[in-house]
């Protein structure tokens, strides 16, 4: 048996870890996954950086920030597979929900149409010199926020002046959302259901529908670990990927919420986590919605790191005015994510993998089948609700499209 | 400016161990340290102190939130970097290893700040050292209240005195290659069991 370390944060997009572990996945790798909850992100990094860490469940932004210096304690950290696509939603505050509904929201969950309400009572908000509102993402380099403020800024509103983005963590959200610390926030499950079901909040819309089939979490590794240890980790990636399989079986959806609720893990009831992952969501005390999109653990090549999903997160630290914009960084985000190594531990494994390293997002307005080996794979919808795309061969145009204009 | 006209601000929700940083680093000459606790708040503090040298705890779920600031020039005047020297592996892995972790402004020379963070280190490992011994000392006093129990329940049982039920207890222990307090640990809930009606 090898010992392998693996850090996690206590959120429903840890499952693969987590089952790989409960399940036996890893163990019939020849693993001994060894899981250890963390509190913060900061310390999910730095332990990997001094060696406490192999691999860690990762914000997928994570690698790529480390990759191109951002990261305060100098690390480099491999992304040879995601943890799955989608999982988090936006939840606002009961009365800002209303006021929303007032200025146009009609309920349907869609980010056009609530992202223009709130850009409407916004307007008014500040005509009456009421205080900005503030809504809370969990680190400055997350999907949470790229994705807000994408929204935002579609939307006509700036993220930087028409609102404030404060930094809390995930399991602090519900609590300073019922206190009026914040008016909402973008977060992963099971922060948005516990909410609406202590009828704090109702979720306004979802990451899958802000941008279909795109990047959360992945499996963050040390260079270091897999350099030395490239036959191990290709055992832990297949191991995942059972575990993603078995995950993705709405048979064992039950099985599942009940593992990642215990104390060692969520320690939450596995009736607020359950939702994510059947996609039978409670959003309103009086609504709920069946999306079998909302968290994807395998389907639609949801383990494949895709390089454009590294370098989008890098178009949009330009953009935010995190990372300044050049080509060595072009090439030092894109290569953080690793799919020939993904590629190569799955090899013998009988699922379909893709044969490109990048797509253009956006592009697939449907779900498409698309040759991979002998096998044929779906892949999409990936598009974003504004309709543009986004190819990463282009990045520096979209950039520049994307930048404010006088 | 002097070492001691550095200001630190501790952030740590643990009040004890808040304490002891803090008279380390008063007792080091180091006359400005803050001590923050709660979560609210955290920004606004840093703001009003701002503060040349950050020492925060890793338990402690407002890293993120602290990391993130330093982003924000609005926030926080001057930048601030993680660590005395980032090239400094042994202090990073020193710090990481104790629980502990430290910013610093830009700029501040090496040799001004590892003393602040040699200290938080060795104070940090010295508060895990007693809060271990008082728990092993707490493990150590309950298995003695628990053999006592056993006692009692062998001499009533079998009319020996305490030195033969002891003996009983620790022969049993031995034969079995487990502790004395593991072995009374089952008697007396043997016995609860038996005598739950």
């Amino acid at each position: 048996m090898d010992k392998v370390r693996a850090g996690f944060i206590p959120l429903t997009d840890a499952a693969l870890l987590i089952a790989a572990r409960e399940k036996s996945f890893a163990k019939d790798a020849g693993i001994n996954l060894e899981l250890a909850r963390e509190i913060s992100w900061a310390n999910i990094r730095d332990r990997m950086a001094v060696g406490h860490f192999d691999i860690a469940h990762m914000l997928a932004p994570m690698p790529v920030a480390a990759a191109i210096g951002l990261s305060p304690v100098p690390v480099e950290i491999l992304a040879p597979m995601a943890l799955g696509l989608g999982g988090n939603a936006v939840t606002v505050s009961t009365s800002l929900h209303e006021l929303l509904r007032e200025n146009g929201y009609d309920g349907s969950l869609d980010p056009g149409i609530a992202g223009k309400s709130l850009a409407r009572l916004i307007g008014r908000r500040r005509d009456r010199n009421l205080p900005d509102l503030i809504f809370g993402v969990v680190h400055p380099y997350s999907s949470h926020s790229y994705d807000l403020r994408y929204w935002l800024s579609a939307c006509g509103i700036d993220p930087e002046k028409d609102l404030q983005i404060v930094i809390l963590p995930p399991s602090f959200m519900p609590d300073a959302l019922s206190r009026g610390n914040i008016d909402g926030y973008c977060v992963g499950e099971p922060w948005n259901t516990a909410s609406v079901a202590s009828g704090a909040g109702a979720i306004l819309t979802t990451k899958s529908r802000l941008w279909q089939s795109s990047p959360e979490k992945v499996l963050g590794v040390s260079k270091r670990f897999a350099t030395a240890y490239p036959e191990l980790l290709d055992r832990i990636i297949c191991s995942l990927v059972n575990a993603a399989i078995w995950c993705a079986d709405s048979e064992n959806h039950a099985e599942l919420a009940e593992i990642l609720s215990r104390t060692e893990y969520l320690d939450h009831s596995a009736k607020i986590i359950l939702p994510a992952l059947s996609g039978n969501i409670a959003t309103t005390g009086e609504q709920r919605i069946q999306d079998s999109d909302f968290f994807i653990t395998f389907n639609r090549a949801a383990n494949f790191p895709w390089r454009s999903h590294a370098l989008w997160y890098y178009s949009q630290m330009v953009r935010s005015g995190q990372a300044s914009f050049c080509p060595e960084n072009v090439e030092l985000a894109a290569a953080s994510f690793a799919p020939d190594l993904f590629r190569r531990a799955v090899s013998q494994m009988e699922i379909a993998v893709p044969a490109a390293n990048s797509k253009v997002e956006g592009a697939l307005i449907t779900a498409t089948a698309v040759g991979a080996g002998k096998n044929i794979l779906y892949l999409g919808p990936d598009g974003f609700f504004d309709g543009v795309l986004f190819d990463p061969d282009k990045i520096e145009e979209y950039i520049r499209s994307q930048s404010p204009r006088e | 400016m002097s070492v001691s006209n550095l200001s630190v601000l501790v952030v740590d929700e643990n009040k004890i161990r808040a304490a002891i940083i803090e008279a380390g680093l008063r007792e080091a000459g180091y006359e400005r340290v803050e001590v923050v606790g709660e979560t609210f708040g955290l920004i606004r503090n840093i703001e009003q102190i701002s503060p040349d040298v950050i020492v925060i705890d890793l338990e402690n779920p407002n890293r993120d939130l602290l990391e993130s600031m330093f982003q924000l020039s609005r926030s926080v005047k001057r930048p601030i970097a993680m660590f005395v020297d980032q090239s400094d592996q042994a202090s990073i892995e020193a710090a990481v290893e104790a629980g502990v972790s430290a910013y610093i402004v830009d700029g501040l020379t090496k040799e001004r700040v590892k003393p602040i963070l040699d200290m938080a280190i060795s104070r940090f490992n010295a508060f895990a050292r007693m809060s271990r011994e008082l728990q092993d000392a707490r493990d150590e006093l309950a298995g003695r209240r628990m053999i006592d129990a056993a006692k009692t329940i062998l001499m009533n049982a079998k009319n020996i005195d305490e030195e033969e039920a002891y003996k009983l207890l620790r022969k049993t222990a031995m034969n079995q290659n487990r502790k004395i307090a593991d072995i009374a640990q089952s008697l007396v809930t043997a016995e609860k069991l038996m005598n739950d009606k």
